[in-house]
């Protein structure tokens, strides 16, 4: 019988009106990894603030080792003995002190400490704790000058020194390297060794596969699979985490004219397989995969703003290798980027001077922009994708998120473009948006080939001609958007071990295919 | 709902056109109770007043627009007024060759700025910081520390030959003729006009409308193909060079090269350029908000000065508007909410 060290039960938790977790039941046990998977916004990091005591739940019950656990606050939580590492490791250090002082730092806090700090102690005190982790480099050592694993180890280090029950790794491998990430492992196992509960938040299947002895998958605030039987069902996890309704919007996929775009043998890190594939003039690829899986990077080094470590990408069958984003849009190369509040909106500026920031050349005379023309092209594309507001003069603060997205997507759509990127266009974005956009796209798509980055695979039925797979940077599958396989589309999104899937020589009939799906999401 | 809406509203108007009538107000009060505030002459003077502070205010307001800050300014005025004594005087060069001299070692110094911010990753308060310790300390280096003047004798002996040309002095200096004969200065003319050309740039040409999407949002403005780090680094030329035009005003108007002018500089023209954001509702940082600051600041003063208020106020006076613009600032205009205007 293994021992429960976290219990959660009907946990629930809203944002105004946005309910993020709905009733989350979950058990942790010692000395087992529990791998947590979900997409953007399927409530991870909630459920991580709430355990670490940045949010209080609104409703349910938490208990950790059979006594009720409430925290009030992040500190209460680490004292209680449930120490979460963040994803952002400089949240976790001090860069500019040494790492026996980061190592101790919390003792500084705590009631009954001198005043002045005793810098031998404290040293020792390090020392013993870096020795107990296997960390064996100078405790006087700046942090700033160690490595990303390194620092990522004296954040965990730190952790331990708490003797924790409960260890919360948020995407912890997200800036590591392979080699790195290996010592993250072997540190973990030896924790799970220790008895200790490791709840570990990754979308990356390789690490789940290294060290998860469970999985449970989140979907729209709710638990949609726990999988724990041996081996573990990765393909049924991954399944659960993006799900799947049958998709309303009816695709006739078209193969579409000449090559625009074509990538030769480009390889999106030092140590990746190429990939090559080629775009063509009046088709839509969506590219997907997982967080991490290269759809962004990708996206990047098409925009200029990454280079490609080899092989080379032809535009119009010419060489193109685009030095920066305004050399890549002066090519007929557009991009809208993923995050559009970070990426994208200008919030001093209203509707009318964010859609046409890309283009103000063209709305002005001599330098001097005629305000007439911008309000004119806006509220024309306003009209056309179905932005709701009052005028092109509104704020663009004042809009929802949907209507926001749709802004920044038909800023590119005022001018023709040879290759249209999209990254994560419908994130945050309402159904009916979605909607919307994915229609407005396609019914624009000829004259330009249009390449789609979402993680989501119903994003990718609902747009695309074609879908295009990508994992750990490699191209993992192609699939023409007809009838297409679920199955293994979602096998190849998790990856290698697809062999653990039951899938029969000759493959499954679609339809055969599809309910099997339908099963497993309702069974999660 | 609706005395809720009327509130709404009424803050709206008091954000957008209080400092305005604060403007109006305070000279129609000065008006009456100063005898002699209420004149041509006057009137001109208050502007003469501000005219140079009111130059490095705009300079200051294009490195606000792309959301950084120029503290070099004051250095790079008073860098100006050494140099131009210097090439005049000691260099004997004219005119023309002691402004353009200036405006190439301003624009050198924004350039310098530029770099360091946007190629260097300085902290834009930082760089410009270093730079003006460096250029307090390198204007005096020349004459060894000392103010330069028409026959000052230098250090080998001999005695300067150089003068202050009469074509330079004229732009301290000359006054033009309205309505009343020899009544507008130059530095005003100048004032006004650079006013107008940064006010047009900033508010309606695209590349004024692409730094104001830098300073609101410098990821996105790149994304968009926008060159970022020019439009910076031409933020910072522009500074750089005002303060340089106001240097020269300020020798022209001195007659001589004097170490110890300027001191006020910066802080009265960063001063303007904040005070400025409150001015019509903007919020942020607009050329015709930072011309109105430095009036307003110029009004307050000549008025009480006028009203025989001791001299030691002026700062305090300034201070306590400044406080008050911001506060009308960021208080009020965040919690107007969301903004309806470009």
């Amino acid at each position: 019988m293994v021992k429960v060290t976290c219990k959660l039960s009907g946990l629930e938790k809203s944002f105004g009106r946005n309910h993020v977790l709905r009733g989350i039941d979950l058990e942790l046990r010692s000395g087992e990894v529990t791998a947590l998977m979900g997409a953007n916004g399927a409530g991870k990091s909630t459920l991580v603030k709430v355990l670490c005591g940045y949010h209080f739940a609104d409703a349910g019950k938490m208990e950790l080792a059979g006594k009720p656990y409430s925290p009030t606050d992040a500190a209460d939580a680490i004292s209680k003995g449930v120490v979460t590492v963040h994803q952002s490791i400089d949240d976790g250090v001090i860069p500019d002190l040494d790492v026996a002082t980061n190592l101790t730092l919390d003792r500084l806090t705590e009631p009954g400490v001198g005043l002045f700090v005793n810098d031998r102690k404290l040293r020792r005190q390090a020392r013993e704790v870096a020795e107990s982790m296997g960390l064996t480099m100078d405790v006087r050592t700046r942090v700033a000058d160690l490595d990303v694993a390194d620092r990522q180890m004296i954040a965990i280090a730190r952790a331990m020194a708490r003797a924790p029950k409960l260890l919360i790794l948020d995407e912890p491998t997200s800036s590591l390297s392979a080699s790195e990430a290996d010592r993250l492992f072997a540190l973990i196992d030896r924790l799970r060794a220790e008895g200790v509960a490791i709840l570990y938040i990754s979308h990356r299947m390789s690490d789940i596969r290294r060290v998860a002895d469970r999985i449970v998958s989140m979907r729209d605030g709710a638990i949609s699979g726990v999988f724990e039987s041996d081996p573990l069902d990765y393909v049924g996890a991954v399944n659960a985490m993006l799900g799947h309704q049958m998709t309303e919007v009816d695709i006739d996929p078209v193969s579409g004219g000449k090559p625009v775009l074509e990538a030769r043998d480009l390889r999106l890190f030092e140590d990746s397989p190429p990939i090559t594939f080629t775009a063509r003039e009046g088709e839509v690829i969506a590219f997907t995969g997982l967080l991490g899986s290269g759809t962004t990077e990708l996206a990047e080094v098409i925009f200029g703003l990454a280079e490609a470590s080899a092989g080379e990408l032809m535009l119009d069958g010419k060489p193109y290798r685009p030095a920066s984003a305004s050399d890549a849009v002066t090519k007929g190369v557009f991009m809208s980027p993923k995050d559009r509040s970070v990426n994208a909106v200008v919030a001093d500026f209203d509707i009318a001077n964010n859609m046409t920031l890309p283009f103000l050349k063209a709305f002005s005379r001599f330098s001097f922009l005629s305000e007439r023309a911008q309000r004119e092209a806006t509220s024309e594309m306003i009209s056309r994708i179905g932005v709701k507001c009052q005028s092109e003069r509104d704020g663009i603060g004042t809009l929802s998120g949907g209507n926001q997205q749709k802004v920044m997507i038909g800023r590119w759509l005022l001018k023709a473009s040879r290759v249209l990127l999209l990254d994560e266009p419908f994130q945050g974005v309402d159904i009916g948006a979605r909607r919307d956009i994915g229609h407005y796209i396609r019914q624009t798509a000829a004259g330009r080939t249009t390449l789609v980055f979402v993680a989501e695979i119903d994003e990718a039925l609902e747009i695309a001609d074609r879908i295009i797979v990508l994992n750990e940077a490699a191209i993992a599958g192609e699939y023409v958007n007809r009838n297409v396989d679920l199955n293994s589309l979602v096998a190849d999104v998790s990856g290698p071990g697809r062999s653990r899937t039951p899938t029969p020589p000759g493959g499954v009939p679609t339809a055969q295919a599809q309910s099997t799906l339908q099963n497993q999401a309702s069974a999660g | 709902m609706k005395s809720d809406n009327m509130n709404k509203s009424a803050l709206d108007l008091a954000i957008r056109y209080g400092f305005i009538v604060l403007l109006c107000g305070l000279a129609l009060f000065f008006s009456l109770y100063a005898s002699g505030f209420a004149s041509p002459r006057s009137a001109v003077f208050i502007f003469q007043s501000v005219a140079i502070t009111g130059i490095l205010a705009l300079g200051v307001t294009c490195t606000l627009v792309v959301g950084g800050f120029d503290l070099s300014i004051g250095s790079v005025a008073t860098s100006a007024l050494m140099l131009s004594a210097y090439s005049m005087v000691i260099l004997e060069q004219s005119a023309l060759v002691a402004v353009l001299l200036c405006l190439a070692m301003g624009a050198l110094v924004g350039l310098i700025n530029g770099i360091l911010i946007v190629k260097m990753r300085v902290p834009d308060l930082l760089a410009t910081l270093g730079m003006m310790f460096l250029l307090i300390g390198l204007q005096r280096i020349p004459t060894q520390g000392n103010s330069i003047a028409t026959g000052m004798s230098l250090p080998d002996g001999s005695v300067a030959e150089g003068t202050f040309s009469a074509a330079f002095l004229w732009l301290g200096r000359h006054r033009f003729d309205l309505f009343l004969d020899r009544l507008l200065p130059v530095p005003v003319v100048l004032f006004l006009l650079i006013a107008l050309i940064i006010w047009l740039f900033l508010g309606y040409t695209r590349h004024g409308r692409l730094m104001y999407a830098i300073g609101s949002n410098e990821r996105a403005a790149g994304l968009v193909g926008t060159n970022v780090q020019r439009y910076k680094i031409v933020a910072y030329m522009i500074s750089g060079m005002l303060a340089s035009v106001g240097g020269i005003l300020l020798a022209a108007r001195l007659g001589r090269g004097d170490i110890a002018s300027g001191n006020n500089l910066l802080l009265d023209s960063v001063a303007a350029a904040l005070i400025g954001f409150a001015v019509l509702g903007a919020a942020r940082p607009n050329a015709f908000g930072t011309a109105a600051g430095a009036l307003f600041v110029g009004i307050l003063l000549q008025g009480l000065t006028m009203m025989n208020a001791p001299y030691y106020m002026q700062d305090f006076v300034k201070g306590v508007v400044l406080v008050a613009a911001l506060v009308f600032t960021f208080y009020l205009s965040s919690r107007r909410g969301g903004r309806k205007t470009a």
